[in-house]
């Protein structure tokens, strides 16, 4: 999984018919600290997240199998909201 | 499978319910020496590895085998702790 903080919103009326009903929201991956990192991602949500909410998400195959996406074309799925983020330091 | 050590750990409530009682851990991945490499990715963990140690992980669809349950949405599991590594290294001419 990668932590990533919501940005925005993806309305689209073409698709495919195994996306329809499914939320897409825009993604900019984060540092464990919260700092923006490289990269933009369009993910399914399966757990109601919101704008600038941190959210942990699965890309490739794994992402099929969060909540209501088997046999759907998705490889990236926000599965977790995110409470808090504990860095032992020290350790990095 | 990758070397990894964890810096930290994830909480989060609100999650797909194959989640239930897992383990969410901040992993740094790391070259056999040691040094950090790439970006931390956040682990699911069979083991109980705890912060500062070196572990190694797989990726992808292979990583939901490793947990009890067999559908869960994980794409990174730790599998093993890593006592000991040792890198056999070409002499300099």
């Amino acid at each position: 999984m990668q932590l990533a903080r919501v940005v925005g919103t993806v309305v689209a009326t073409r698709k495919d018919p195994r996306l329809e009903g499914k939320k897409l929201l825009v993604l900019r991956y984060v540092s464990p600290e919260g700092k923006d990192e490289a990269g933009y991602v369009v993910a399914i949500d399966t757990v109601s997240a919101g704008y600038r909410e941190t959210v942990l998400t699965v890309s490739g195959s794994s992402a099929r199998m969060a909540e209501g996406c088997k046999d759907r074309p998705v490889d990236t799925a926000i599965v977790g909201i995110v409470d808090s983020v504990q860095i032992d330091s020290g350790s990095r | 499978m990758y070397l990894g050590r964890v810096v930290g750990r994830v909480w989060s409530t609100v999650k797909n319910a194959e989640f239930e009682g897992q383990r969410f851990l901040v992993v740094q991945p790391i070259t056999p020496e040691g040094a950090n490499v790439g970006k931390c990715i956040v682990c699911t963990d069979m083991t109980g590895a705890g912060a500062g140690e070196t572990i190694y992980w797989v990726r992808g669809r292979e990583a939901s085998f490793a947990l009890p349950q067999p559908e869960v949405p994980a794409d990174f599991t730790i599998v093993g702790i890593v006592d000991e590594l040792s890198i056999k290294r070409e002499a300099k001419p």
